[in-house]
């Protein structure tokens, strides 16, 4: 255990979440402004990553105890979901609709189907990032 | 629609099928007994077709195949295919009932030899008697695939697999390039029916393809038939055992590229080529083959060599025949008498040729070798073989009263007639026929005596012979016995034949010569008087006999030839060298160095780019470009330099950091072009290469981690230049020629209206071109998996995956 990384280790656990703060804003945002679901994939993970340098694999593995190969699994099967959804509706494939709704607390909304496809882009991106490092990383 | 006489042609193939559970259920009976049927029914089968042939009628059975490419098994029977359909039932016949004697059933696979030997006879049918160029291709090949297997029946020993390899490489060439030939003529005439193509033959006389046709046709019937240069796998064949070689290589298989010129006369006649190309080839055979034959110490051999020559003069006087159709009348009957002759001939050969061998296989079998040197006084202990050998070796030197008398003569009126002829500017080298013909006679005359006396008379040698000899048993004799007096009864009454079969077969041959009603006159007799020919012949038994007496003391002329230039030295050379040369070609490129495969694939890449841009004239530049601002010739100058420190540099590492600045300068240059969400994910994604590339190099063995010089190759340097000077080229063309407008106007309107997004790169990804993302996502997972693969599953030990 690296004892000694007292500040890297208190500062991670602030930056951490402004990061993943920062990731989801990022994802949402995509719609409109730059980023999405690959961008915000990758600055997910890459606070994950700055977790496991600051403390070590098993540690990350204890608090996030996720199979990031599920993951990336989940993601593909959700962005394939909102393409065979389209079905239903007597549409091509992967054919994306939206539509303004208002809610109680955060008022007019626009919802997109492309969001759904873009959850699907994100787990992946997470996944595979994760994947790679968490072997990369546990090779002697 | 399937008639009586498809089944005919098919059933030996059908018996086959049957003939290895009769091997294994009955292994009591001989199972060449089961086999001798399938002939003797088809033999009699074709029996009854003869009446209808030589009243000029012929049987057309039509069943479809592949109809819509006009392949039809179409079943055409007449006086020429009946011919060959009797001689190859009739002489399967006998080689049956020999091999039941000869192939012993406890030591034999005699499944194999039938089988083979079955589909063999099936396919000869089917080359005889097809009208579809494509079904006589089919059989054709067949024909070589069941030879090869039968040459190398004894697979192990290696001669046998050496003979069959030689016979299959030279015989399948000839065929295939009969096929091209098939195919012009199909590209002339629009049918590959043989009697349509007949009827059109007229028309096509003047086509450009019409001599490539003859001649790649020609090339085929060459190989099979063993005309010189192509001859040298028969001998080779002789590995097999002898009832093949007596079916195969001296009545049935060989003859089937004299079948094929026989039946495409009607077609090539009308022109001079074919009719010098197959005389001359047919008379350097003869005289080839039996110049070779007297060289010969094994009586196979010597039987192969002339076969040869044999065939090499039916094969002229057919050449010769074909003159009929330019110079004869029906009365004047000079030319034509050359076709009489041939197929005369053909039957004759057929007979003594298939007696002969059967005789070298009874010698083999009861003495132990078939070494004429080895052999001796063998005249006394087997009686009636020396008289087969007798009668069969006569008859083929062409002694009276055998058959070959007559056909030997007939022969030298066709080639003494040759000389008359006028046309072709060819008459001053006509008179080289019957000289060359003669002397080919003499030769004959020579191994055909050696054939009986060198075996049969003299001393003989006990002590050198492996098994005391004795007369082979009375079922092996039979069917040399029924051959020969065969030989003798053509002989004495050869007429029998005349308008039973061999009329018939010409009028198949010569068919534009015949009007309504007519037919061709033949009458073979013994004495045609003090002619030319008699004296011929005459002149081929004195000097033959005076050769063969003093032959010790001549025979050493055979040792002037040097063996490095013979057919054979240059076939082996061949081989090997074709060996050599591509392994040598495929080493000289094949390095295994993925360098000089790069090297190859970028030089093909600069050629064919760089050929097409200048051939087609598509390079141009256009002045109309953007200003170019400060921050893009600041980030250029970065860009440029920091790719040569990452060329020139020496160490690994400051590589590594040159590759990040080069990212990052990328995303900078998508700042500044505008392209936020390219920006965004370049830098990420850079970060994390280059951590990769560090991780790699902090793993890189401790050997190679030292500091090392970018060795300069002035290869490497040219076609990394040209490469770059190709791809800068193409790039200011496409700029330069825009020759659509770009959809791009399309996209700023319809991503708000349409997607509901403000974001148009987004929008483009996951809603307009969402398949696009949802692949990539898949690469992206898919490299993941390999990489947790690769690291996770590797085998122990086993780093070269």
């Amino acid at each position: 255990m690296k004892s000694n990384d007292v500040i890297l280790q208190t500062a991670t656990k602030f930056v951490l979440f402004i990061i993943l703060a920062f990731s989801v804003y990022m994802f949402f945002n995509g719609h409109h402004e730059p980023g999405g679901g690959f961008i915000g994939g990758l600055m997910t993970a890459s606070a994950l990553v700055l977790l496991l340098l600051a403390y070590d694999i098993e540690m990350v593995r204890n608090i996030l105890p996720v199979d990031f190969k599920l993951v990336t699994a989940a993601g593909l099967l959700t962005a394939v979901g909102t393409g065979l959804g389209s079905f239903l509706f007597g549409v091509p494939f992967l054919s994306q609709t939206f539509d303004y709704f208002t809610f109680p607390v955060l008022g007019e909304l626009e919802l997109a189907t492309a969001l759904l496809f873009d959850v699907g882009v994100y787990l992946v991106v997470i996944g595979v990032t994760l994947t790679i490092i968490q072997t990369i990383g546990e090779d002697q | 629609m399937l008639t009586a006489l498809h089944i005919a042609i098919v059933a030996p193939f059908i018996a086959a099928v049957f003939v290895p559970f009769l091997y294994k259920k009955l292994p009591k009976i001989h199972t060449g007994w089961f086999v001798l049927t399938i002939p003797a029914i088809l033999f009699v089968y074709f029996l009854q077709y003869l009446p209808v042939t030589s009243s000029k009628q012929t049987v057309t059975a039509v069943w479809d195949w592949i109809p819509s490419l006009g392949i039809h098994f179409t079943a055409h029977v007449d006086g020429l295919g009946l011919l060959f359909a009797l001689l190859i039932t009739g002489i399967g016949m006998l080689v049956v009932l020999y091999s039941i004697y000869y192939l012993s059933k406890e030591r034999e696979a005699l499944n194999n030899f039938y089988t083979f030997l079955l589909m063999f006879m099936g396919a000869m049918l089917g080359v005889v008697l097809s009208d579809n160029l494509i079904v006589l291709y089919t059989f054709w090949e067949i024909t070589s695939l069941s030879s090869f297997l039968l040459i190398s029946y004894w697979y192990e020993r290696e001669k046998s697999r050496y003979g069959a390899l030689k016979s299959m490489l030279i015989t399948v060439m000839g065929g295939f390039s009969m096929l091209v030939g098939f195919v012009m003529l199909y590209a002339m005439t629009g049918t590959f029916s043989i009697q349509e193509i007949i009827a059109s033959a007229g028309d096509i006389t003047s086509h450009d393809l019409f001599i490539p046709a003859m001649l790649t046709i020609l090339l085929g019937a060459f190989t099979k038939s063993a005309q010189f240069p192509f001859h040298i796998w028969l001998p080779d064949a002789m590995e097999a055992p002898t009832p093949v070689s007596a079916y195969l290589h001296s009545a049935t298989m060989v003859k089937a590229g004299i079948y094929l010129v026989a039946r495409l006369s009607p077609v090539f006649a009308f022109s001079g080529e074919w009719m010098w190309i197959v005389a001359g080839f047919g008379i350097v055979t003869l005289f080839w083959g039996s110049f070779s034959a007297v060289q010969q110490t094994d009586l196979k051999g010597i039987l192969a060599f002339s076969t040869v020559s044999q065939l090499g003069m039916i094969l002229s006087m057919l050449g010769v025949g074909a003159a009929a159709i330019h110079f004869d009348s029906m009365d004047d009957n000079l030319y034509i008498g050359a076709t009489t002759a041939a197929i005369f001939h053909l039957i004759n050969h057929a007979t003594f040729k298939g007696s002969l061998f059967m005789m070298a296989g009874i010698v083999d079998h009861e003495t132990g070798t078939r070494d004429i040197r080895r052999l001796g006084g063998l005249m006394t202990v087997m009686p009636i073989t020396f008289t087969i050998a007798v009668i069969g070796s006569f008859s083929m030197a062409g002694l009276p009263p055998f058959n070959g008398f007559l056909s030997k003569e007939m022969f030298f009126t066709a080639m003494v007639d040759i000389t008359s002829f006028q046309a072709f500017n060819m008459d001053s080298f006509g008179v080289l026929f019957p000289v060359v013909a003669w002397v080919a006679s003499i030769f004959t005359f020579i191994y055909s005596m050696m054939l009986v006396f060198k075996t049969f008379t003299g001393k003989m040698q006990p002590e050198k012979l492996d098994v005391k000899p004795h007369e082979a048993p009375f079922g092996m004799l039979l069917s040399p016995i029924i051959l020969v007096s065969l030989v003798i009864v053509f002989g004495f009454f050869p007429n029998i034949l005349a308008y039973t079969v061999i009329e018939p077969a010409m009028a198949s041959i010569l068919p534009s010569l015949l009007g309504e009603g007519e037919q061709f006159y033949v009458d073979i007799y013994f004495w045609h008087g003090w002619t030319i020919e008699l004296y011929m012949t005459m002149g081929v038994i004195g000097i033959g006999t005076l050769l063969y007496l003093s032959l010790r003391k001549w025979v050493a002329v055979y040792d002037v030839f040097p063996s490095s230039l013979t057919l054979n030295h240059i076939y082996d050379q061949t081989v090997a060298g074709v060996e050599k040369v591509s392994s040598q070609l495929t080493g000289a490129y094949m390095t295994s160095s993925i360098r000089h495969y790069l090297l190859y694939i970028f030089s093909f890449f600069v050629v064919a780019l760089v050929f097409v841009l200048f051939n087609k004239d598509a390079f141009s530049v256009d002045g109309a470009t953007a200003p170019i601002s400060v921050y893009e010739g600041v980030l250029a100058a970065v860009l440029v330099t920091t790719a040569l420190v990452v060329m020139f540099t020496r160490s690994r590492l400051k590589a590594i950091i040159g590759l990040g600045v080069l990212g990052y300068t990328i995303a900078l240059f998508f700042v500044i072009f505008r392209a936020p969400d390219l920006a965004l994910t370049q830098l990420i994604i850079e970060t994390v290469s280059v951590a990769l590339f560090l991780l790699c190099f902090y793993h890189l063995p401790q050997i190679s981690r030292k500091l090392e010089n970018m060795r300069f190759r002035a290869g490497n340097f040219i076609v990394s230049l040209a490469v770059g000077l190709t791809v800068t080229l193409i790039g200011i063309s496409a700029n330069s020629s825009r020759l659509f407008e770009s959809i791009a106007g399309f996209f700023p309107e319809a991503s708000y209206d349409e997607a509901g997004g403000k974001n148009m790169v987004n929008v483009i990804l996951v809603d307009f071109r969402g398949f696009d993302t949802l692949l990539e996502i898949l690469v992206l997972a898919i490299a993941a998996a390999g990489i947790f693969t690769m690291i996770k599953l590797r085998l122990a030990g086993r780093n070269d995956l």
